[in-house]
């Protein structure tokens, strides 16, 4: 089967999937006791102001012809309008996404870059000092929220050294770039404007270093375990009993296989960082779709709610088939669909 | 006592420093939460308590790590915020377990229909990050410890599903399932006296690890206001609420933020060491 034939069939899948999802997240807003309408008003609003806001929100109507309205609205792409900012949620997410992506896929970045060499350097010098000090950093990682970090950060490297900004995206002495993609950082590079580059940067290690060290030091410990199990195949001592280079015997034959089940599960590990995108753009003030959601959240802004978390799963759902491209383009034995067993 | 000591599993276990650390850890926070009321320093700073006269105090012999804006002992506090993190994380285990066992039973025992339903069932909990699933449900519920446990479960059991699921697949072929079958035993015997004790191993380290995960959930909800509601002490709001005062009374963030790191710390290392006695893969 080709490369289009599995994303297609992949994507369907995904489909199905966010149909349920966006199920799942109705029912729960639906069955849930109390009005909607009057959750969103507050105390303070007449009965006829809820009264309007329950025609507007079709909330009068049956379950499944409120569920068939919301599907009506998202084939043409509304997910109806946000109680709060009064606009329309599509439009809201449309301006937000870009913040987060930008920050999740720095994250993500470090989370790769750094956190496997950190495991291919711990699996190559097993249990010595070298070994437990890299264990150590990314257990650290691990157990730490990224809401924690993000403060301990935030005291250590903006506060005590005073090296970088401690919230937003950019300076107030800067415009943001033209936008092309909606990621500073990129814009700023097509522009042109290094100065506006290097200052978006700035504001974005703090947030995506905060976010990346739950995932790094996950990527560390299992490319660790992987490879570790690896070198102790005959290959390994058969590589060795015919004196390669360690290095070469560490790239070209413990990494690769090592990687496959690792891949598998930084998959999970991004859907993770996307939650926690939410608590981190929460401390940065990073003015993103997650930092949208908490706060869509916290003031029961239904339709608001409703889209981030379809935009999330969607996302999720993506990450997910590329990672299953890559880890057969890495591991011949999975052809695209079907497994050797 | 002594047997256990003395078994082969302790054995096991005890030859890691650091899962027997991380047991005594948990063992003794256990305990201190458990006693809190007698053991610390001012139990009547947990509720609504103003003292104008000690507030924003650094860490010292009175108050161990600092007061609050309110004068409140964050050593307390801690104490008490505790006591929610373990409710709440057995809570949950003690609902989200049985039913993922029991549904990860089903679905990997008769495969077909069941199969199909219930494995696509958890691939939609699945397809969203559980803190967001969690957050998005604490949004429309009242916040309380009913409905942080409630929150949490909903998005917990598809985890517990999945392992008794493939533990579940790859058993029923075992020789002793089809012994028990051949020779007439009901489909209720097959599942929980054949297939579920093989699966024990592996659910015991995973709950460990749950555990985990489970207490930085809460936190993760308290911490953008979604858990407990003052005056009770929360981990997650005691670190949020700090971050106002920082840098200059950092210890109102980072004390707790250490608290959560620790019992978060402590359920790992145990979970850790269960694997390796237990030599399961979760």
């Amino acid at each position: 089967m080709g490369v289009a034939g599995f994303i297609f069939r992949r994507s369907a899948a995904a489909v199905v999937v966010l149909v349920g999802l966006s199920i799942l997240i109705f029912v729960v807003a639906r069955v849930i006791p109390g009005d909607p309408a009057r959750m969103a008003l507050g105390s303070v609003a007449t009965p006829e102001q809820v009264e309007k806001l329950r025609n507007r929100l079709h909330l009068d109507e049956s379950l499944p012809v409120q569920y068939w309205e919301f599907i009506k609205g998202l084939a043409r792409g509304d997910l109806g309008e946000s109680l709060v900012t009064r606009r329309s949620v599509s439009l809201d997410l449309i301006d937000t996404f870009p913040a987060t992506l930008e920050l999740v896929l720095a994250a993500g970045l470090i989370m790769v870059l750094v956190g496997v060499p950190l495991g291919i350097i711990a699996a190559r010098y097993r249990d010595t000092a070298i070994d437990n000090i890299a264990r150590l950093f990314a257990l650290l990682g691990v157990v730490t929220p990224s809401f924690v970090w993000a403060v301990f950060l935030m005291l250590l490297l903006s506060f005590v050294l005073g090296l970088l900004p401690v919230a937003g995206r950019l300076s107030e002495a800067f415009e943001p770039p033209p936008m092309v993609s909606g990621m500073y950082t990129l814009d700023a590079l097509i522009a042109g404007q290094w100065r506006v580059f290097l200052d978006a940067i700035q504001h974005l290690i703090l947030p995506a270093l905060a976010l990346a060290l739950a995932g790094m030091g996950q990527a560390a410990r299992l490319t660790r375990t992987n490879m570790a199990e690896v070198y102790g195949r005959q290959y390994v001592e058969m590589a060795r009993a015919f004196a390669f280079r360690e290095h070469e015997i560490a790239f070209k034959y413990a990494l690769r296989p090592a990687m496959i089940p690792t891949l598998t599960i930084l998959g999970l590990d991004f859907a993770v960082m996307l939650g926690n995108a939410f608590l981190v753009e929460a401390v940065f003030v990073w003015p993103g779709m997650a930092k949208y959601g908490v706060f869509a959240i916290l003031r029961k802004d239904l339709n608001a709610i409703v889209g981030t978390v379809l935009v999330i799963g969607a996302m999720f759902l993506i990450v997910n088939i590329i990672v299953d491209l890559v880890t057969a383009y890495i591991n011949p034995q999975i052809r695209l669909g079907r497994r050797v067993a | 006592m002594r047997r256990l000591i003395h078994s082969r599993a302790w054995y096991k276990f005890s030859r890691s420093r650091l899962s027997v650390l991380g047991l005594l850890t948990i063992l003794v926070i256990a305990l201190v939460t458990v006693v809190a009321p007698l053991i610390a320093p001012f139990p009547e700073h947990v509720g609504i308590f103003v003292d104008f006269r000690n507030t924003e105090q650094p860490p010292g012999w009175i108050y161990f790590f600092g007061t609050d804006d309110n004068g409140r002992d964050i050593f307390t506090r801690i104490l008490y915020a505790y006591r929610v993190s373990f409710a709440v994380g057995l809570l949950v285990l003690a609902i989200a377990v049985p039913v993922g066992v029991i549904l990860g039973l089903l679905a990997g025992y008769y495969g077909g229909l069941v199969d199909t339903v219930i494995m696509r069932t958890t691939d939609v909990f699945l397809a969203l990050p559980p803190l967001v699933l969690a957050m998005a449900i604490m949004g429309y519920l009242q916040p309380s410890l009913f409905n942080i446990m409630l929150a949490i479960s909903v998005m917990w059991w598809p985890w517990h599903t999945r392992l008794i699921y493939n533990l579940t697949r790859s058993l029923r072929h075992e020789g002793y399932v089809q012994a028990a079958k051949v020779s007439g035993a009901s489909d209720l015997h097959i599942l929980f006296r054949e297939i579920l004790p093989n699966c024990v191993p592996s659910l015991l380290t995973k709950m460990a690890f749950d555990m985990s995960f489970v207490i930085l959930m809460i936190a993760a909800l308290g911490f953008v206001g979604l858990g407990m509601q003052p005056p009770t002490p929360d981990l997650g709001r005691m670190v949020a609420e700090g971050v106002r005062f920082m840098p200059f009374d950092w210890w109102m963030s980072v004390f707790p933020g250490l608290a959560i790191l620790i019992l978060v710390l402590a359920f790992n290392l145990f979970g850790d060491g269960l694997r390796d006695m237990l030599d399961v893969d979760v």
